[in-house]
Formats: structure tokens, C-alpha cells, sequence
């Protein structure tokens, strides 16, 4: 029942925080906090229980497991599991969302109670998708995910917020209609096999399948998901949502929601297909490679510091999109390694762009450049996390990209030694941010004041978070550990054979 | 006291982190006591160390200590570990020493600069990350360390972030050391993917076990090494970096030339030193590079007029000298002169700074001159460096390091004297690039007005690198010069007997390289102390002059990866600023938006309109189902 | 049993249902327009009608009184509208109400 609250408590949050606007201005930011806060305390009460995972039907290694009736006519059941994989994906939205009330505090100062009522509601939905064991309920909650976040970027967005919110809503929905037309295959041809009609994920698994039908019901889910991650050349709605969104939209963007597209791959994309994943790989290695490549080449291309952050981000999720289809444990430890570390790192980028855009007015950053001199804790908390982007063993991105890397060499060592390339490309995008908005001759006026103290605390967790995981990261693979065995035991180690064919 | 080990790369880094911290509030007192103090701390801590070591040594004359495991999935379990042997013993040495000297003279050398607290805490990390790197037990640990030199490197290069022209050289070393980086990426995969492990020690005996010499996975690997090591080193043809990196304040070139960094490829390829002689062609290959680099570094050094590229260029070219000892088996030649390398090359690079220091920051040769009078300490100190650097015999240290080097070049490689001789005229060009350098600065007719006074902390070190300088190479001398092996014998245990040459066509040798460096510095004298007139004739006629332009930009190699990398890369991300990709969804959408245009003519609002359209499409749908 | 004719009740429904189309396209006045609804409307009916009682089946009747019930609360709606309009635009031409146009 924990885990139902789980969800619910965000939600109950946001439609208290909504009518809490009328009362006071404030309000609906103290009740998300507590709300939270809350959820955060469930979440780890959880963990400390999750000494002894428990087995349910000889389905992997659970921490916890709730299965309530819903719609049964349908097959239908409110199923939620938690498991390593899932634990660390929640764990990184609880911690990512309370950054964000901390960080919309000042920023956000219209509509605060239909602002917190729609963040709520998003996180409240991605913790769905990180639970949801039942995929219509899986459907059911990508939804809910999606449309307060298009509220989001609508509504407090910058300049051309319409253009990117729309574009976020269709590719996102129509990427979700295929999903949901593919759940409903899959669950019509598991009938016609077992004569029961049933969208639960356990009795889906292992569904057989004409090599045929199972690739095509299994490309309708990948298209949704590479479109969230997002894999080239479905990434183009990612650099005008996370540009025109509210800071803490692009935060929930890019530490949270783009992660729910690599949750799906690795969940539901092998485990369910895993001939087609299998036959597929080497189409979705080269895809990652691509977006490793193409994405940091449009990063350094770019003037606009959020849409700079937002290429980086398709860099590195071509990372985890290589890193899943090579399925093995060193680079499915990898790519749960790189999911937090992205989103931590990336979100803290995403909040200096936001404190610069908040201090100079502008995020082009041919009108910045010198702010050393003036706001030196920004300047190098700004290049910490640049520096932390672009791959610098001892911080957490590096482990991910490395054990990423290390294992798509024992799958396939071309893209292995593609991939590596990024690592140029990133280091040149990320410097030439540090040069134009940190170093060069002092162009703007000089802002107001440095960071303050609700920032550098936020600044501080995520700075403390992201060398932990680099020096130390041992607790997260202990985590993962279990959520990966669950995924890997349907499909052993390594989708292709050792000369990097197909099977 | 072994266990203490981790207390060496550890205390910099503390200091580090506290100047970091610290955030440019603290006193500049305070800074530079945790500046210095903290490296001072380490070396004191190596220095007891490396006694303990000598006097009572570990089992197989090795120390292993692990701190905590790096990660541990399956048979993957790099560690956070030091591994301490008489190579890494020698390399935390000099780099905590010289690091130590370098660090006393910057707390002088950068009083005032606003930057203070903010460079000493990236010098920090500097020789921090330098010391994880020779000290490291796995592949993955060096590795962290050698990305972090490379950041180091990065910040401080770019210290004066208000010039552009700083930022564009910092960016030129990091990125183009990456490139080298990412070669030795790929060997670590290819390494654990192979053997199953990265801890060296292991690794390099699996691979000694498991592949057969010359087979095609050592020569692999070997090569993916080398890259990493040419690119962290400055050899062909990644050397393009270093002369540019002459933007940081001078104590940086300081360390990145003498303790720091580029010599972090000589050190990788000695502690890998059994992988490539399983690799013969690679180790050639290694001797070629190093005998390449030596040649077209000491051209590129003989036409510069900035004092800092001449050192750069002269440091591309001592680390060639590494590279061909390491390239014919002559490692702990190699590990002489890396040594030896850094005790001449941070006194010069410091005498350097100490003569612009008080010439308003002047750079250029032809515009300082006449200041061995004026300027003393500078003046034997550059000239011990110099001396040191051109091998003077006898009296030098660089004499004995380098005669270890030619000689083991002719042993080694006795059928191809090809490496030999370049090692010979290199130290010929060397003694004359550096000696034309000391008689244009230090002689003729002062052209630029000294100011200013040095204290203690600037002088302290130069005394103290000078001395080095000159009485470091005692302890390993020629068979015809008294024989001394103390440091190849300390190296044995690492790298096997090294063999001894002797004889009297060794003799000769000896006495041909001796008068090289001596006719180099002759001509020098007789070239820019006379100045003849036909000399400055000739060197100004046309051809003489594009061929000076030619070396000056160092044989154009920017020029080449200009046109052949950075350009296209740039042509590349400039057309296709706005994400090619995107074009397709905006066709989509224009396609959407085109056909809306053309449909929304018929909405009229005219309900006649409407219902004439409706009893029309009605009357055919009727026509359609009675007639069929 | 008494025959119904079938032809010329048909055609008179056809007839007034053309009658009441043309008037919906070529009258511009709205009350011209509610009327030749109801002449459409009614032809409708009078088709029901003949038919039932060709086929001696109650469907048609029912369908018939559906009719008028609809015919009437289609005046009565179509009225109000008309009166609004006429108040908004102060006009009856259906073509001047183009509000709607894309």
C-alpha cells in the first residue's frame, strides 16, 4: 500500500497546493515541499525495508509489490512494483523535484498554485512510470506525465513557449498513441496464444510471438520511448521545450521525464521482445552513436546557453541508448549510473542557466562572457558541471560512460570505439560554454548578486551527489543490482553474439 | 610508514578543496601557507617514504595499499589504490619536490594577482592529480589521474580567463590531449576485455602470458597506449598544443614542462614497459616518434624569439629524447632523463619567469639583452639550466642523461644508426638553439629597463634546481667515467638489468657527443656574440626567410589541422546550426499548415453554402448506393 | 384490402422536399430558411407516412410524430437563434452571419 501512496502523495499535494493559491501566494510552495519531503520519507522507509526483497511467483527480486483490481472486465489491474532500477529512478525524481520548488521559489511568481498543482501532477506520473507493473496503468500514467508538463512550458515558459510547448505535446502524444496501440496489440496476441486478456507485465512476458508481429508491436514501443529519451531523429521537440520552459521545468525535463524513455527501453522493450530488441540492437547502437556524435556537434554550435545544455543532453543519452542495447551488466550498470548522473549534472546546468537568464535577462551567451569576475560561486559551480558533462573521471558521468563504453566493447567494439569519440566532441562543447559565459573580457553589466543561499544549498547537495557518485558509486550498482537481475533474467547477458551479429 | 602513501597525493588535494572552499576569501597569507605548505607536507612525506623504502624494502620490492573499491561489478573491480615501486617512487619524488620549488616561487612570483588563492588551489590539484597518476595500482585510477592533469592543465593554462587568446590555448591543450586520451580509453577496454583486469601489475603479466610477442592484440593495445601517451606528451603529431600553452602564468609551464603532465606519457609507457616488448613493431615505432620529435622540435626551437616557446619547443624535443630511449628498451635511461629533465627544465622555466618578472612581463629575446650584469641570479641560473639542457660534459647532469640515451640508442638499435644520429645532431641544434637564447638575452646592450627586486622565495629555488642541475646526474655515470649505475640498479626490480656498454668505441662516442654539444654552443657564440654581418645577410634573403617563417610556426602543423580538422569541424557545426533534422518536422508541419490553407477556403461560414454541400454529397452517396 | 397508391404520394414528397432545398439555398432571410425547413421536414414525414400505411406497419406513424416533436423544438431553438442574431447583427441575411468562416 507504501507504494500506492507513493504516487498519491504528489497528486493529493498538487490538488491541495492549487486552492491554497486563493489563501496565500506562498502557500502552494510550503504544501509541494511537504508533500515532497513526505513522499521522499515513504521512499526511504521502503529502502530501509528492503533488506529482504521479496520473490513474488518466481519474478525477480522485488522490494515491494501492490496489486489492487481496477478494471478485471479488461484485464486490467492497478499493479505497482518497486525494484533497484525503480527505486534509484524515483529516488532521482523525489530529489530532482524538490530542487525544483526550491529553485521556482523566486522565479515563479504568477499562478503558483496551478504551477505546483501541474509539477506535482507530472512527478506523480513519472513515479507511475517508474512503478507501473500493468501497462495499460503504465499508459495511464505516461499521460498524466505529459500533459502538466505541456501546462509547464505553456503557460510559464519563455518567449516562444506556445511553438515549444506544441511541439512537446505532439511528438510526445503521438509517440504515445503508437505506444498505446502496441500495448493493445500485444495484449490482443497474448489472448489469442492463452486465451486470457490481461495487460499485466508478468503474464506479458515471455509472449510468443511471428518474428514479424513481435517487431512491429515492439518498434511502436520503441518509437515512443526514443522519442522521450530522445535518440536522433526524434530529438528535435528536446532543445525547444527545455529553451522556452520554466528552469524547473527544464529540470524535471531533463533529470526526470527524459529518463521514463531509457525506464521503457530497459523495462519493457527487452524483456518483452527479446529477439526483436535482439535483432534490432545493432539498428539502435548506431542510433545512440549518432546522437552521441550529432548531438554534441549541435551543442557547440549553439548560442543559447539552455538549448547548448538540451544538445548535450541528446549526446548523452545516445550514451544510454548504446549502453542498453549492448545488455550487459557492466553497461546496464553503466547506463542506470549515467541516468543520475545526467540528470543531476544537467539539471545543475539548467538552474545556472536559469540564475543567469534570471540575472542578465538573456540566455544568448554571445551577450555574456567575464561573469568570472563578478559571480565567481556561479562561474564555478557553472564549471564544475560542465567539467562534470564533459566526462572527468572522479565525477559521476565519467562511471557512466565508461562502464557504458567498457561494456559495448564486449558487445560490439566498433560503436564502442565510435562512441568513444563523443568524449572529444563533449569536451569541446562544454569548454567553449565555459569560455563564452564564464572566461573572455567582462561584456555585460555587471549583475546584481551572486548566488543565494537556498541555491548554493541546492548547488552543494548536487555538487556533494555527483563526486559521491563518482568516487563511490558502489551503493547505486548494490541497488541497481537486483532490478537488473530482474531484467536480465529473461534475457541473459549480451543481446548479440560475440562478433556482433544477431542471434 | 609505507601505509602512508595515500597521505601523498592526498594532502595537495586537501589543499585544493580548501582553497576551493575557501572561494578567494581567504588572506593571502593563509593561501600561500596552504599553497606550499600542503606540497611541502607531501614531499616531506615522500622524502621519509622513499627512505623507509630504500632502507628496509617491501616483499618483491613493491608496496600495494588499496583504500576503498572503485566499483565492483563481476570481475570489474578497479580500485582506489596506490602501488609503490622504485618507478613511481622516483616519479613522486621529483614531482613533489619540484612541485614544492615551483610552488615556493609562484607564492612570490603571483603575489597581487587577483587570482591568487584561485591558482594555488588549482596547483593543488595539479600536482595532486599527478601524483594519483604515477602512484596509481590500476589502469583506471592512472587514468583519472591523467584526465585530471589534463583538466589542471586546462584551468591554468586559461588562468587569465580575460584574454580570449588564453582560453583558445587552454581549450587546444585539453582537446587535443583528449584525442590522445581517448586512444588510451580504448585500450583500457580493449585490456580488461581481453586479460579481465586493470590493476598493472597483473594485467602485465597476463599479457606477457597470454599473447604470444609480436601477435596482433599487444600491438593493438601498445598503439591505443602510445596514442594517449603521444597526445599527454607532446610528440608527433599532437605536439601542437604545447607551444601554445605558453599562455599560463610561467610557474605553470614550470610544472606541466618539469614535473607535471607531459611527462606522463614517458611514465606510461615505462609502467606498461612489458607490454610493448611484446610489441616490437609499436616500440619502434615509439623510437621513430621520439627520434622525429627530437629533430623537428629543436628546428622549430632555433628560430623562436619568445623565451618561453623556446623552452617549449626544446621540452617537445627532451621528450623526444624519452620517447627513443623508451623506444630501444632503454627504460630506466628514459626515467634518467624525465629526472634530470625536470630538474634543468623547472630552473630554467623559473629563471625565465624571473627575468620577465622584472622586464614588465617582456617575452621577447631581441628585446631583452645585456642582463647577465643586471640580473645574476637569473643569469647563472638560466645558465646552469642551459648548460644543463645542452649537455655540457662533465660538469652537467643533462651530460650524463643524455649519454645514457646515445649510448643505449647504439646499442640497442646498432644496425639502424638512423635514431642515433638524430639523437646526436638534436643535441648539436640544442646546445645552439638554447646558447643562441643565453647570448641574446644576457649579453649585448640592455634594451629593456629592469625594475623591481626578487626575495627569497623566488631565488630559494632557483639555487636549489641549480644545484640539482648540475649534481643530479652523479648518480649514474658511463662505464668510461667512473661506472656509477645507483639509479639503474634501483630501477632493476622494475625493468631488468640494464646492460652495460663499455669499451673504447663507447669512449668515443662519449667524446663525439661531448664536443657536438660544445660545437653547438661555439657556433652559438660565434653566431650571436660576433654577429657577422654575412650571417645576418644570409639569414635575411628570402628563401632563408620563408624557411624561418616555415620552422617558426613549428612546420605548420597548426596550420595542417587547421585546414584538415578544425575548419570542416567548424563548417560543419556552422551549417548545420539549426539541426538539419529539424527540417523534416518543420516540412511536416508546412505540409500541415499548407493543406489547412487550402481546406479552410471552404469553410464560408455561409450556411446556404453548408447546406447546398450537404443535400450535393447526399444526392451523390444516394446515386452511388441505388445505381451499383 | 384497399391499395395505396405508391407513386404520386412519393413524388409529392419528393417534389415539396425540392421545393424546401431550393428554399434553404436561394432564400437569405433566416425565417424563409426555418421554413423551408419544416416543408423538408414535413416531406420527410409524408414519405413516412405513405409508406406506412403502404406496408400497413405503425413504424412510419411513430416516425411521424418523432417528426413534428423535432420539427417543433427546431422551431422553437431555430427562433431563438434567429433573435439573437437579429439582435447581434441586426440583420436576417443568413450570408451576412459568417461568424464561423475558417
Amino acid at each position: 500500500m507504501m507504494l500506492a501512496w507513493l504516487m498519491a502523495l504528489p497528486a493529493i499535494g498538487g490538488l491541495l497546493a492549487w486552492p491554497a493559491a486563493l489563501w496565500h501566494r506562498a502557500a502552494p510552495r510550503w504544501i509541494s515541499l511537504a508533500a515532497l519531503t513526505l513522499d521522499l520519507l515513504v521512499l526511504l522507509h521502503l529502502w530501509s525495508g528492503s533488506s529482504a526483497p521479496i520473490d513474488i511467483t518466481g519474478r525477480g527480486q522485488w522490494i515491494a509489490i501492490l496489486q489492487l483490481p481496477w478494471i478485471p472486465q479488461l484485464g486490467i489491474s492497478f499493479q505497482l512494483g518497486l525494484d533497484g532500477l525503480s527505486l534509484l529512478l524515483v529516488l532521482l525524481t523525489l530529489g530532482l523535484g524538490i530542487i525544483s520548488v526550491i529553485i521556482s521559489w523566486t522565479e515563479i511568481t504568477e499562478r503558483t498554485g496551478f504551477f505546483h498543482f501541474n509539477l506535482l501532477w507530472t512527478l506523480s506520473g513519472t513515479i507511475g512510470v517508474f512503478l507501473a507493473l500493468d501497462l495499460f496503468l503504465f499508459f495511464f500514467t505516461w499521460e498524466i506525465m505529459l500533459v502538466p508538463m505541456y501546462f509547464l512550458i505553456a503557460l510559464w515558459g519563455h518567449e516562444n513557449r506556445t511553438y515549444a510547448a506544441i511541439k512537446f505535446f505532439l511528438f510526445t502524444q503521438g509517440s504515445g498513441l503508437v505506444m498505446l496501440l502496441a500495448i493493445l496489440a500485444l495484449a490482443f496476441v497474448h489472448q489469442r496464444e492463452t486465451g486470457t486478456f490481461t495487460f499485466s507485465y508478468f503474464q506479458l512476458l515471455g509472449t510468443k510471438m511471428q518474428p514479424a508481429t513481435e517487431m512491429w508491436i515492439m518498434l511502436g514501443f520503441i518509437l515512443a520511448f526514443v522519442v522521450k529519451l530522445p535518440a536522433v531523429p526524434f530529438h528535435t521537440w528536446l532543445p525547444d521545450a527545455h529553451t522556452q520552459a520554466p528552469t524547473a521545468g527544464s529540470v524535471i525535463l531533463a533529470g526526470v521525464l527524459l529518463k521514463t524513455g531509457a525506464y521503457g527501453l530497459l523495462r519493457f522493450v527487452v524483456p518483452l521482445f527479446p529477439l526483436a530488441a535482439s535483432r534490432f540492437a545493432p539498428v539502435a547502437m548506431l542510433l545512440g552513436v549518432i546522437g552521441i556524435i550529432y548531438g554534441a556537434l549541435l551543442a557547440f554550435g549553439q548560442n543559447d546557453i539552455k538549448r547548448l545544455v538540451a544538445y548535450s543532453s541528446v549526446s548523452h543519452l545516445g550514451f544510454v541508448l548504446l549502453g542498453i542495447f549492448a545488455w550487459n551488466t557492466l553497461a546496464l550498470q553503466g547506463v542506470v549510473v549515467q541516468m543520475l548522473a545526467h540528470g543531476i549534472s544537467t539539471g545543475a546546468l539548467f538552474i545556472t542557466a536559469g540564475a543567469l537568464q534570471e540575472r542578465l535577462h538573456t540566455r544568448d551567451m554571445s551577450r555574456f562572457g567575464g561573469l568570472w569576475a563578478n559571480l565567481p560561486r556561479l562561474s564555478a559551480i557553472g564549471m564544475f558541471f560542465a567539467i562534470a558533462s564533459l566526462g572527468l573521471p572522479g565525477l559521476g558521468n565519467f562511471i557512466g560512460e565508461f562502464l557504458i563504453l567498457l561494456g559495448t566493447y564486449q558487445a560490439h567494439p566498433a560503436f564502442a570505439v565510435a562512441g568513444t569519440l563523443g568524449v572529444i566532441t563533449a569536451a569541446a562543447y562544454a569548454l567553449i560554454m565555459v569560455q563564452k559565459t564564464f572566461h573572455g573580457p567582462p561584456r555585460a553589466a555587471a549583475p546584481a548578486a551572486d548566488l543565494h543561499a537556498p541555491h548554493m544549498a541546492v548547488m552543494a547537495v548536487l555538487i556533494a551527489a555527483i563526486i559521491w557518485l563518482g568516487l563511490y558509486p558502489q551503493p547505486v550498482f548494490d541497488v541497481a543490482t537486483s532490478g537488473l537481475a530482474n531484467l536480465q533474467a529473461a534475457t541473459p547477458d549480451g543481446l548479440l553474439l560475440a562478433d556482433g551479429r544477431p542471434p | 610508514m609505507l601505509h602512508a602513501i595515500w597521505l601523498v597525493p592526498a594532502i595537495p588535494l586537501l589543499g585544493a578543496v580548501i582553497l576551493i572552499i575557501g572561494c578567494g576569501r581567504l588572506p593571502s597569507l593563509l593561501v600561500s601557507i596552504i599553497g606550499v605548505g600542503s606540497v611541502a607536507l607531501s614531499a616531506i612525506i615522500a622524502s621519509f617514504i622513499s627512505i623507509g623504502f630504500i632502507t628496509t624494502p617491501p616483499p618483491g620490492n613493491a608496496f600495494t595499499i588499496i583504500l576503498w573499491h572503485w566499483m565492483a561489478i563481476g570481475s570489474f573491480s578497479p580500485a582506489i589504490g596506490f602501488y609503490l615501486d622504485p618507478l613511481s617512487l622516483i616519479m613522486m619524488l621529483v614531482v613533489t619536490i619540484i612541485g614544492f620549488f615551483i610552488l615556493l616561487y609562484s607564492s612570490e612570483f603571483m603575489a597581487g594577482d587577483e587570482g591568487y588563492s584561485r591558482f594555488f588551489a588549482y596547483m593543488n590539484l595539479f600536482v595532486a592529480a599527478m601524483l594519483v597518476l604515477v602512484l596509481a595500482r590500476d589502469l583506471l585510477f592512472l587514468y583519472a589521474g591523467w584526465e585530471g592533469v589534463g583538466l589542471c592543465s586546462y584551468l591554468l593554462i586559461g588562468f587569465w580567463y580575460q584574454d580570449p587568446a588564453n582560453g583558445l590555448a587552454a581549450r587546444k591543450a585539453f582537446i587535443v590531449t583528449r584525442i590522445g586520451d581517448t586512444g588510451l580509453m580504448i585500450g583500457l577496454f580493449l585490456l580488461f576485455t581481453h586479460l579481465g583486469t586493470l590493476e598493472i601489475q597483473p594485467l602485465m603479466l597476463r599479457a606477457t602470458q597470454s599473447w604470444p610477442a609480436g601477435s596482433t592484440m599487444p600491438t593493438l593495445a601498445a598503439v591505443l597506449i602510445l596514442i594517449g601517451a603521444i597526445g599527454k606528451s607532446a610528440q608527433i603529431p599532437l605536439q601542437t598544443w604545447l607551444p601554445d600553452a605558453m599562455a599560463g602564468p610561467t610557474p605553470v609551464s614550470a610544472l606541466i614542462h618539469a614535473a607535471t603532465m607531459v611527462t606522463a606519457g614517458v611514465y606510461l609507457i615505462a609502467r606498461t614497459h612489458m607490454l610493448f616488448a611484446l610489441a616490437p613493431a609499436v616500440q619502434m615505432a615509439v623510437a621513430v616518434i621520439g627520434a622525429a620529435t627530437l629533430l623537428v622540435a629543436a628546428f622549430a626551437a632555433l628560430n623562436q624569439h619568445d623565451i618561453k616557446r623556446i623552452l617549449a619547443y626544446s621540452t617537445i624535443s627532451q621528450i623526444g629524447y624519452m620517447f627513443l630511449a623508451l623506444g630501444v628498451g632503454a627504460w630506466s635511461a628514459a626515467i634518467f632523463h624525465f629526472m634530470v629533465h625536470a630538474f634543468f627544465k623547472a630552473l630554467l622555466f623559473l629563471a625565465a619567469g624571473a627575468i620577465t618578472m622584472r622586464l614588465h612581463h617582456e617575452h621577447d629575446i631581441f628585446r631583452m639583452g645585456g642582463l647577465a650584469r643586471r640580473l645574476p641570479v637569473a643569469f647563472w641560473s638560466f645558465f646552469i639550466g642551459a648548460a644543463s639542457l645542452a649537455a655540457l660534459p662533465l660538469i652537467t647532469a643533462g651530460f650524463y642523461s643524455k649519454e645514457m640515451i646515445l649510448s643505449a640508442t647504439w646499442a640497442e638499435g646498432g644496425r639502424i644508426p638512423v635514431l642515433w644520429a638524430a639523437g646526436v645532431i638534436t643535441a648539436f641544434l640544442t646546445s645552439l638553439y638554447i646558447f643562441r637564447a643565453v647570448f641574446i638575452v644576457f649579453f649585448g646592450d640592455l634594451k629593456t629597463p629592469v625594475s623591481g627586486h626578487y626575495g627569497p622565495r623566488i631565488t630559494l629555488p632557483l639555487i636549489a634546481l641549480s644545484l640539482l642541475a648540475l649534481i643530479g646526474g652523479f648518480v649514474e655515470t658511463p662505464e668510461g667515467l667512473g661506472g656509477i649505475t645507483l639509479f639503474s640498479k634501483f630501477l632493476a626490480s622494475v625493468f631488468g638489468e640494464a646492460p652495460v656498454v663499455s669499451g673504447s668505441a663507447a669512449n668515443l662516442r662519449l667524446l663525439a657527443a661531448s664536443l657536438v654539444s660544445l660545437a653547438g654552443a661555439g657556433l652559438a657564440y660565434a653566431l650571436y656574440m660576433r654577429s657577422s654581418p654575412r650571417f645576418t645577410a644570409w639569414a635575411a634573403t628570402p628563401a632563408v626567410l620563408g624557411w624561418r617563417r616555415f620552422l617558426f610556426t613549428g612546420w605548420g602543423f597548426d596550420r595542417l589541422y587547421n585546414a584538415l580538422a578544425v575548419r570542416p569541424f567548424l563548417a560543419i557545426v556552422r551549417v548545420n546550426r539549426n539541426d538539419a533534422v529539424d527540417y523534416v518536422y518543420q516540412i511536416i508541419a508546412l505540409t500541415c499548415r499548407m493543406a489547412h490553407q487550402f481546406l479552410h477556403q471552404s469553410q464560408t461560414g455561409r450556411i446556404r453554402w453548408y447546406a447546398g454541400w450537404l443535400a450535393a454529397g447526399s444526392l451523390v452517396t444516394i446515386a452511388i448506393s441505388v445505381l451499383q | 384490402m384497399l391499395t395505396v397508391p405508391l407513386l404520386q404520394p412519393l413524388l409529392l414528397a419528393v417534389l415539396l422536399f425540392a421545393l424546401g432545398l431550393t428554399g434553404v439555398l436561394v432564400r437569405r432571410n433566416f425565417v424563409f430558411i426555418l421554413m423551408s425547413i419544416e416543408i423538408m421536414l414535413n416531406a420527410a414525414g409524408l414519405a413516412f407516412i405513405v409508406a406506412a400505411t403502404r406496408w400497413g406497419q405503425a413504424d412510419g406513424q411513430v416516425m411521424f410524430a418523432f417528426i413534428l416533436v423535432l420539427a417543433a423544438s427546431e422551431v422553437a431553438v431555430g427562433l431563438a437563434l434567429i433573435l439573437r442574431i437579429r439582435h447581434r447583427l441586426t440583420t436576417l441575411d443568413a450570408d451576412a452571419a459568417d461568424l464561423l468562416r475558417g
